[in-house]
């Protein structure tokens, strides 16, 4: 997560401005896309040490606040300026002026473009959807599912974890305005590629929305279920981090959930439920198409063959990203969080919730319903 | 000097305002408390002895007068001038010391004391300072203009609101604040008795500095040692107190002053301005005159009138005990004008309350219009979202158990309440209190759902809540006396004013407004204009007229509660106000009532010409009189000092005559009670008179004689 200048630590803002009080710690996690699940899955892990037994955990985002900066040229200028003595060197300095050092450097471009393997994230998809065959129509058609299927849940009211929000002008949020129930494939394929043009296939219909939002969550220990009388959702059970190459950060949820599977002794069908973070459709199919391909599970997952087929019907029910937004601190947060409420719904035990980081990550969690 | 050399500057500040002093010093009068420091600066602290607030009675000026004289035995390097209180400098004089004052020789006497003391104290050989945190105001801005430097904590509330007890400054300030500072401030000051903050105070130049209390020692040393840079407004000072600029100052300000209050009513500001005007030249002359012309104010009626009602004000807000009771969260039930309205005011006071409704928009508005109020009203960002973060919209009612005050502020429907009630007496925290802001329906009726009925109160707001300062509790059959005790708590902890009333149709104030909105009516179906009735009612000292009053409520409002509260059952409201709300014209919030409005302001509206009618006047006054009188006999209050504190801080009932039964008991009293009876004569339908004139003129006992 990004936070802005004047609130460095956000965790201990919001833990004040809650009212949690002031003797109580609070701390800001950073690990780009996972820092939500990052923050819940320190807690759970807090809470296992002893060391904590009730710990509010989340994240929050505000992309539509990310700065936007003076390019190193105008800062250079800038520091000279400030730096020179005499009227003269002032003058001087200030001849120096070029209009080209007014070009503003957008932070939100920055923070999705990875600096090692200088790929934006719209373009490590790319490569994903390339690597597997990904067509255009196939993450045209998961985004079009994606939209309908979180109208569906907001229609019939499943999204009871949503919490409205309200302004100081008098106007109220109840649901994720990114939703478009009346998207069609028409209207996906016409859009143009956003990061790889004119030839990509990765366009900002079958990408996550930008936007802002925050997802919270308690965790409690035994005891403190008992002494505050919570009544808890589920259990997380096991977690994982992962890493591979950066410019197929996309596969970061193949690579965390693998080892939770088999640590526990269980196969994809042995979930009932499944969040995988829609950074991208071509990144969501790239994941599926991972565990079908022998090849990529002997090479890089170190099974003896493929792992299966994920089943979409138990894949991210209510929607993802792609049609509720990603506000990149917060998403870790609200596939955790929705995964639980999903198999209170379905009546299911089992459930992962996994997510791709940007730099080359993956974290998963498995969850059980209480 | 050489003492104050050899030590850092800090060292002695440090902290011990009850350490020990660094030289022994002589025993004290009460009141006042002093050390002398390391650098023989004497630091002379104000604690007034069994009070929790300092002002300045006349034992407390004379304590310092001994102060003084022992100084002179010993003078000290500098004189430091500050309070023990914590909340603050001085409040301003000892109100009640004020009361009964009937002999202006006497007054002048006592205010000439005070003056001598005063200026012996500007008059010191050495130089003083006034350490001011919290409210300096009136007498406490006196004397610290008396000192030789004011520096203000950021906290402090500088003003001089003498005018609004209708009187002046009177311990020099008059004269020594047209001197400091611009004479035009100074007088808009006095006249408005506004209050400023520190920084506007060292604006004007009425404070040398403004810092924090951390640094108040390292402040006082340096301007004792150093002096202060100071910000003199000599030009305009000079100029300002001109004769002809005083002259035409004068009339202007006369001109200002007459738009908003009138002579025989309000006679203060006048006489602040007839003293300015004419003596404004010499200060010492001025000094004179100002005590001769509050002696004047003080002991007439206006004055003694605006000073009982501050105290009745007083005792209403001791009713209240918010101190023997932990209240921390409300939950108020209803996000409709008054339930918003309520939690955003609970809210503004530091609580943390929660906000239920049953959908989000209806939240909402209620949530943009409290953050339109914190704006204006905290400015400081922090401030504002630490407020807008105190108050939290549940639509889940997860407050409920939580909160130590519950209001519902649901619909008046007795079946929407009795629903609600049941719902939530399960979930309540121990101790809990039930408030209903019901304005319409029994409290027995409610009651008669729970379980516990003695914790059900009625906590009666006014609209516009942030405006009233009345809130009556009321009692029903089932109230414990606990609970009325902690609705009074509660009143104080969010800065209103308690009143307990029983439980009757409309309580005290609708019930006492409800016959002279409907008189009112009745006026304008005579064929009297709006403009004419609303004018007799501010001639009578109204803040508002009752048409436009009315029209603030809510028209449905008023025929609601006008059926609430009428004696029989087959009372018919007049035509004019029942075509009104058929129409839909409901006054201030449908854009048209008795008025027409354009943003809130009416559009169109005519002074009324000529000389007001007394006959409109009798009409629009005589029935809310009654219904006082009958109020009186029900006992609906506890006495007549209630109510009349209930009918000034509820309706804004003249203030200037002391309340509706005060002013009955006055000379008026007897031709109203005739006017009246003539009245009724030619319509006893229309102009009852309650049984309980008599007793309430307290004519009772000669009666019986």
């Amino acid at each position: 997560m990004s936070p802005r200048a004047d609130e460095v630590n956000p965790a201990r803002i919001a833990a004040l401005r809650l009212g949690c009080g002031e003797g109580v710690p609070a701390w800001t996690v950073q690990r780009n896309c996972a820092s939500g699940m990052q923050s819940v899955e320190t807690a759970a892990r807090s809470i296992a040490d002893g060391r904590a037994d009730l710990i509010l955990a989340g994240g929050s985002e505000a992309l539509s606040h990310s700065p936007i900066l003076f390019n190193d040229r105008m800062v250079g200028w800038l520091a000279d300026l400030n730096s020179a003595r005499s009227l003269w060197a002032k003058l001087g300095v200030a001849a120096g002026f070029r209009p080209g050092m007014l070009a503003p450097v957008i932070g939100l471009i920055k923070g999705l473009t990875d600096p090692v393997v200088a790929l934006n994230m719209g373009q490590t998809a790319e490569v994903l959807a390339h690597k597997f065959d990904i067509g255009r129509e196939e993450m045209d058609a998961l985004a079009l599912e994606s939209h309908q299927r979180t109208a569906q849940a907001q229609e019939s009211g499943d999204l009871t974890e949503i919490e409205p929000i309200f302004d100081t002008r008098g106007g109220y949020y109840e649901q994720d305005d990114g939703v478009r129930p009346n998207n069609t494939m028409e209207a996906l394929g016409k859009l143009r590629p956003a990061f790889e043009r004119p030839f990509g296939t990765v366009t900002p219909g079958n990408s996550s929305q930008i936007t802002d939002g925050a997802a919270w969550l308690i965790l409690a220990s035994e005891d403190a279920l008992k002494r505050h009388r919570l009544k808890p959702l589920g259990r997380i059970v096991d977690s994982e981090w992962a890493a591979l190459d950066p410019a197929q950060m996309g596969l970061g949820p193949v690579h965390a959930a693998t080892p939770i599977l088999q640590r526990n002794d269980l196969a994809l069908d042995d979930v009932d439920a499944w969040e995988i973070n829609e950074a991208f459709a071509a990144q969501v199919l790239a994941c599926i198409a991972a565990w079908q391909d022998p090849e990529y599970c002997r090479e890089n997952l170190g099974l003896k063959d493929a792992l299966g087929t994920l089943d979409r019907a138990r894949l991210n029910l209510d929607g993802g990203a792609i049609s509720v937004g990603h506000p990149v601190g917060s998403s870790g947060a609200r596939i955790t969080l929705h995964l639980l409420h999903v198999l209170r719904r379905k009546r299911a035990k089992r459930g992962i919730a996994a997510i791709c980081i940007g730099g080359g990550q993956g974290g998963a969690l498995l969850l059980e319903a209480a | 000097m050489t003492e104050a050399k050899t030590q850092s500057p800090a060292k002695p500040a440090a902290k011990k305002p009850k350490g020990k002093p660094a030289r022994p010093t002589v025993a004290m009068p009460r009141h006042w408390h002093g050390e002398r420091d390391a650098r023989n600066v004497h630091w002379l602290s104000l604690d007034k002895s069994n009070s929790g607030t300092n002002t300045l009675s006349q034992d407390v000026l004379a304590a310092l007068d001994v102060v003084l004289d022992e100084l002179d035995a010993d003078p000290p390097a500098g004189l430091i001038i500050r309070s023990a209180k914590p909340n603050g400098f001085i409040a301003g004089a000892d109100i009640s010391e004020f009361e009964d004052l009937t002999d202006p020789d006497r007054v002048v006497e006592l205010v000439r004391r005070g003056h001598a003391i005063l200026d012996r104290l500007e008059g010191l050989s050495y130089p003083t300072v006034a350490l001011v945190h919290g409210f300096c105001l009136g007498g406490g801005l006196e004397l610290a203009l008396a000192c030789t430097y004011r520096i203000a904590s950021d906290d402090a509330r500088i003003g001089l609101p003498e005018v609004r007890l209708g009187i002046h400054p009177g311990l020099g300030g008059t004269a020594r604040l047209t001197r400091l500072i611009s004479p035009v401030s100074a007088m808009g000051l006095m006249l408005t008795g506004r209050s400023l903050r520190a920084r506007a105070a060292r604006g004007l130049g009425i404070v040398d500095a403004v810092t924090q209390p951390r640094h108040f020692k390292r402040a006082a040393h340096t301007a004792i040692s150093d002096g202060l840079k100071r910000r003199r407004r000599r030009v305009s000072v000079t100029l300002g107190n001109l004769t002809p600029a005083r002259w035409l100052l004068g009339m202007i300000m006369r001109r200002q002053v007459a738009s908003k209050a009138r002579p025989d009513h309000y006679p203060a500001p006048f006489a602040l301005i007839d003293l300015w005007q004419r003596h404004g030249a010499f200060r010492s002359r001025m000094m004179h005159r100002e005590a001769e012309s509050i002696a004047r104010l003080i002991t007439g009626e206006t004055a003694q009138n605006l000073i009982r009602v501050f105290l009745l004000g007083e005792e209403l807000k001791a009713l209240g005990k918010a101190e023997d009771h932990d209240i921390r969260h409300i939950h108020v039930i209803g996000a409709g004008t008054m339930g918003g309205d309520i939690a955003a005011w609970c809210a503004m006071q530091g609580l943390r309350v929660t906000l239920q409704d049953r959908e989000a928009k209806y939240i909402a508005p209620a949530m943009g219009r409290a953050a339109k109020y914190f704006k204006r009203r905290l400015r400081e960002p922090a401030k504002v979202r630490a407020a807008l973060d105190r108050l939290i919209p549940d639509l889940a009612g997860a407050g409920v158990p939580l909160a130590d005050v519950v209001i519902e502020a649901v619909p008046e429907q007795l079946e929407i309440k009795q629903t609600l009630l049941r719902a939530i007496e399960p979930k309540l925290k121990r101790g809990a209190l039930i408030g209903t802001n019901t304005s319409s329906i029994p409290l027995e009726q409610l009651a008669e759902v729970l379980k516990r009925p003695e914790r059900l109160i009625g906590l009666h707001f006014f609209n516009p809540v942030a405006q009233m300062p009345l809130l009556e509790i009321v009692r029903g059959d089932n109230s414990a006396p606990e609970a009325m005790a902690f609705g009074q708590a509660f009143a104080r902890k969010i800065d209103k004013m308690p009143l307990p009333v029983n439980s009757a149709p409309g309580f005290l104030v609708n019930r006492v407004l409800t016959p002279y909105l409907l008189e009112a009516v009745s006026l304008l179906q005579d064929g009297r204009s709006p403009e004419a009735i609303d004018g007799a009612a501010l001639d009578f000292g109204m803040p508002m007229g009752p048409l436009e009053l009315a029209d603030a409520v809510g028209l449905d409002i008023c025929l609601h509660v006008g059926q609430i509260v009428s004696p029989t059952p087959d009372w018919q409201p007049p035509e004019a106000l029942t075509k009104l709300v058929e129409q839909g014209h409901l006054g201030r919030k449908t854009g048209r009532g008795f008025y027409r409005y354009k943003n809130g302001k009416p559009v169109g509206k005519k002074r009324a010409a000529g000389r007001p009618d007394p006959t409109i006047q009798n009409r629009l006054m005589l029935p809310l009189l009654n219904a006082c009188v009958a109020c009186l006999r029900e006992g609906l209050v506890a006495s007549a000092d209630h109510l009349d504190a209930g009918l000034i801080y509820g309706t804004g009932f003249a203030p200037f005559r002391g309340g509706p039964i005060h002013y009955l008991r006055s000379d008026a009293g007897r031709s109203l009670l005739a006017t009246l009876e003539d009245l009724a004569k030619s319509d006893p339908a229309r102009y009852p008179i309650d049984p309980g004139w008599k007793a309430a003129l307290g004519l009772q006992q000669s009666d019986e004689t």
